[in-house]
């Protein structure tokens, strides 16, 4: 079922040129700046603001509706964020150069070698979402900050660890990218065992090591693999391979990792959250999620981490505890991360049909905001007096319906290979899943 | 096989539906930054609905999701919206007029009949998980739960 992609040699070229990779580069980089440059000197109003705009609806919309599902990890492949520190770190924007610059080169401590802190910041940033996705000059703060943040680190720290182990949307893209029908694999791991210097690890003359930490032989699932194209250049045996395959491919080695069923949990939590309050009638949950530091805002967080962090891991290990009374299985940990594998396709759909209703109802902003990205009247493109229109609508319930329901089949299909596995009864978590299911359909439809 | 049928029953069987007359039906909607007060309306297929949109704060707009109808108000002013429902479901109406910072995200729900995809989804969604539980099979080992 697996099908390379590489063995077509213009792919493969295309892939390897370093001129064609910072030419996106640049562009994504341009268009980064320029949403921080808006952010702060533009609107106020935020659905007039490029910053806004472009990141919360237009890029948003790419990235939870076609790149994660389609690419897994496409976006980390020609995100802009690493870039500034990486050439500072590397001392270079292309090939490798003579002489490396001389950085500190930390490695980053073992203790914070997993996504718990990248849990926390996509945590953070979720309470603060509503004034986040809303104001111009929080938005281009938080952005500004991530790329210093990058920047930062990547002049201490080896590789891309901010990408690794603190990038808030990395936790999540890495999650869902192990049910996407794309892959960068090794072709015979024979070859990498007998392979002595290892530059896919350690760098060479014509790339640089691994920048996520990964060594591409040990690669078993879409999660950490960057897809930036290092191991491609550098493998001297020609053993790397992007494959096409069957979705959710990476979901039958269920993780065993805590780190990785808690991102889980957060994902399906935050998505059930935002339907309620982003897309829900009810304005003052709107207002409680919007006025930070009050008491409504801290009810508000209270109850977001709570349902998070308490109530879904308890129905859902008590669930997991059902499964195990009427099995011989493994230890109870192992078996609520396994088991909470089955979360990665539900919580997916989660986010596309939630994504789905505001992206329709306000891509016409786009538009508006590509001539006159400040909201200083300009009108570039003659699109500037656009009409605002939602596109769409009698479509989208239907089709939220079907994508939930279909997410639960895939969901449940997942738990029952779990299992199998585990040899522990499925049922539990599948009935987990439908409640969730039926929560989400009771707040968006 | 069986459950395909199932699913189509229960995605396309007709509902019984409790039918009555049309009749004209006025809301007064008060609007303030970001939402509608009373933010659900409901009413019956055929009926002449009139929303009296009230800005109790600055302008605001209410579009209608599906209808493609929409009516802005100023200040302290009273605008008035009149259509026929005569499409049945669950519509989101929003506000269209620039209102401040959670504008796009300024919401209310108009409910036309009964909630009926509402059900239907809910019966696709029992469905599914019971054709997960019933159709897949456990593994030996393992007693059903």
């Amino acid at each position: 079922m697996r099908s390379e992609l590489t063995r077509f040699p213009i792919v493969k070229s295309l892939l390897k040129n370093r001129w064609l990779q910072l030419l996106v580069f640049f562009v994504i980089l341009a268009g980064f700046l320029f949403a921080i440059l808006s952010g702060f000197a533009g609107t106020p109003v935020g659905n007039n603001n490029f910053s806004i705009v472009f990141v919360w609806i237009a890029w948003w919309a790419i990235l939870i509706l076609i790149a994660v599902p389609f690419f897994g990890r496409g976006w980390c492949a020609v995100c802009p964020i690493p870039l500034p520190g990486e050439w500072l770190q590397r001392g270079a924007v292309l090939e490798p150069p003579a002489r490396k610059p001389h950085w500190l080169d930390l490695r980053w401590p073992n203790r914070l070698r997993n996504i718990w802190l990248q849990n926390l910041t996509f945590t953070l940033v979720a309470l603060f979402s509503s004034v986040i996705l809303t104001t111009p000059k929080v938005t281009a703060v938080v952005l500004a900050a991530m790329l210093f943040l990058a920047a930062g680190m990547s002049i201490v720290f080896e590789r891309r660890t901010f990408c690794r182990y603190l990038c808030p949307v990395g936790g999540f893209i890495g999650l869902y990218a192990q049910v996407a029908p794309l892959e960068l694999r090794v072709k015979d791991k024979r070859a990498c065992a007998a392979c002595k210097d290892k530059p896919c690890y350690n760098g060479s003359q014509v790339g640089y090591g691994c920048p996520w930490d990964v060594f591409p032989g040990g690669l078993t699932k879409n999660t950490y693999c960057g897809l930036c194209m290092e191991c491609l250049r550098t493998c001297p045996y020609d053993n790397i391979a992007i494959n096409t395959r069957p979705f959710a491919a990476d979901l039958a080695k269920p993780s065993t990792r805590m780190d990785e069923t808690f991102k889980a949990f957060i994902m399906l939590g935050a998505a059930m959250i935002y339907a309620g309050v982003l897309i829900g009638p009810w304005g003052a949950l709107k207002l409680a999620a919007y006025s930070v530091g009050t008491v409504a805002w801290l009810g508000y967080a209270a109850a977001f981490l709570s349902l998070i962090f308490g109530i879904l891991p308890a129905f859902f290990t008590l669930g997991v505890k059902i499964a195990q009374r009427f099995s011989r299985s493994s230890a109870p940990q192992h078996l609520v991360a396994k088991f909470a594998t089955s979360l990665v396709p539900l919580g997916l759909m989660f986010w596309i049909t939630f994504s789905l209703s505001f992206v329709l109802t306000n891509a016409s902003y786009i538009l508006i905001a590509l001539s006159d990205p400040f909201g200083w009247g300009w009108d570039l493109f003659g699109t500037a007096g656009v009409a605002w229109q939602p596109y769409l609508t009698a479509l989208l319930v239907p089709v939220q319906a079907l994508t939930l329901v279909g997410g639960l089949l895939w969901s449940a299909r997942t738990a029952q290979k779990v299992g199998a596995e585990v040899k522990a009864s499925p049922i539990p978590v599948i009935v987990f899943c439908t409640l969730a299911t039926l929560a989400m359909l009771g707040l968006l439809l | 096989m069986l459950a395909g049928l199932a699913g189509a029953v229960i995605a396309f069987a007709p509902l019984p539906v409790r039918v009555a007359p049309p009749t004209q039906r006025t809301f007064r909607v008060e609007a303030s930054q970001f939402a509608y007060s009373p933010a659900v309306l409901m009413v019956d297929p055929g009926d002449t609905v009139t929303i009296e949109l009230v800005s109790t704060d600055v302008v605001h707009g209410l579009y209608v999701d599906g209808y493609g109808v929409s009516v802005t108000a100023d200040p302290g002013q009273t605008a008035r919206l009149t259509f026929t429902a005569d499409r049945s479901g669950s519509f989101r109406f929003r506000c269209n007029v620039t209102c401040g910072a959670l504008h796009p995200f300024m919401i209310g729900k108009l409910q036309v009949g009964s909630i009926t995809l509402l059900w239907r989804a809910i019966g696709l969604t029992v469905l599914a998980a019971l054709v997960a539980i019933i159709l897949f099979p456990l593994p030996a080992n393992v007693k059903a739960a």
